[in-house]
């Protein structure tokens, strides 16, 4: 079932009618979902794109130069206990980014529960393992920079690899950013209670309500899932 | 607005996050084992994208609810992936155009 309030005189219909139904009844199309949900949906939408725009263009360049692309598993070894292990640190953020996914899930299920001490705490958790993401990143950078990769050379292969690096990786660790900040002003915002007293918001008059913690999730999911990508495309492949 | 906020909204067993969880760890495992035993090849990039599409699908149908959702909204963002995969087709044939017109004037030379 869908999280969707469900509204008087409406009887959501799932499946191919229940299309029909949204898409030619008048005025709203997703009947009963909430306006931020269904925009942030678009703008995970045009996200994609931005992103599918970035890993395309690595793509091409990768597959056109006739010069050899460094290996991703010996760029991002890592030393532990003097043996270089092959993306190591990759690893662990991918593990740090999925475990973070998995809490905001929670979190939206308790926050739709009601459950305001959970779900703060949830969106805490989250918070904290987003942090550490954006942390091993900028030190993952600062061992990269060190090393003399920059985006128009680096010491290991094609002059590109920096470039699609610095661009993919930095506006994947920029979203993770913006979520950082946010999940720590929501979970404030939960732990005082906002969204059981309908609490309105900074920039709109809209009350509080938890909907607005599967809106921030969505988000979060989608920077996990952006990272799945990357993590295939750029350090596996 | 004022009749909606006093529905109780449905929410999910707590088993079934704890398995995708799960799951999307086992996955990401398996993809890092991609790398570690070095597959080379037409296998590794089928497993990467094997692992990729399975972690990437459970994300979106069980975290972001996509499989609870209404059709009328999985239908407009799902749609639009296939220009996606379109402008990957185009690219592919342009890549390997370009590769093959460097390397052909590398070593054939203009005039």
């Amino acid at each position: 079932m869908s999280s969707d309030p469900k509204i008087k005189g409406y009887e959501f219909k799932p499946g191919y009618s229940g299309m029909a139904a949204d898409t030619a009844s008048d005025q709203t199309m997703f009947k009963g979902v909430h306006w931020g949900k269904a925009m942030m949906w678009i703008f995970l939408l045009s996200d994609t794109f931005i992103f599918s725009c970035f890993l395309i263009s690595y793509m091409k360049g990768r597959g056109s130069t006739p010069v050899e692309w460094p290996n991703p598993s010996e760029v991002f070894a890592l030393n532990a206990f003097g043996v270089p292990v092959p993306l190591l640190l990759i690893a662990i953020m991918t593990f740090v980014l999925i475990t973070s996914s998995g809490t905001m899930a929670l979190a939206v299920k308790y926050g739709y529960e009601r459950n305001r001490k959970m779900c703060g705490w949830l969106i805490l958790a989250t918070a904290i393992g987003g942090l550490t993401f954006v942390g091993m990143q900028a030190f993952e950078w600062s061992k990269l920079i060190h090393e003399g990769v920059r985006p128009w050379e680096n010491p290991f292969g094609a002059k590109q690899f920096g470039s699609f690096f610095f661009m993919i990786t930095g506006f994947h660790g920029t979203h993770v950013s913006i979520g950082v900040i946010f999940l720590f002003i929501y979970a404030y915002k939960t732990f005082a209670g906002h969204y059981d007293k309908e609490k309105r918001g900074w920039f709109t008059s809209m009350k509080g309500n938890y909907v607005e913690i599967e809106i921030l999730g969505l988000y979060w999911h989608f920077v996990d899932l952006v990272w799945v990508f990357i993590f295939a495309f750029f350090y596996l492949w | 607005m004022s009749e909606i906020k006093k529905e109780q909204t449905t929410t999910h067993k707590i088993g079934i996050y704890l398995w995708i969880w799960g799951l999307l760890f086992v996955l990401s495992f398996f993809s890092y084992m991609v790398d570690w035993y070095q597959f080379q090849g037409l296998l590794r990039w089928s497993l990467i994208l094997l692992f990729m599409f399975l972690k990437a699908g459970l994300i979106m149908a069980f975290f972001m609810h996509l499989f609870w959702e209404r059709y009328a909204l999985v239908n407009v963002l799902l749609w639009p992936m296939t220009a996606i995969a379109c402008f990957v087709g185009l690219m592919v044939a342009e890549g390997k155009y370009t590769l093959f017109s460097r390397l052909f004037y590398f070593f054939v030379g203009g005039s």
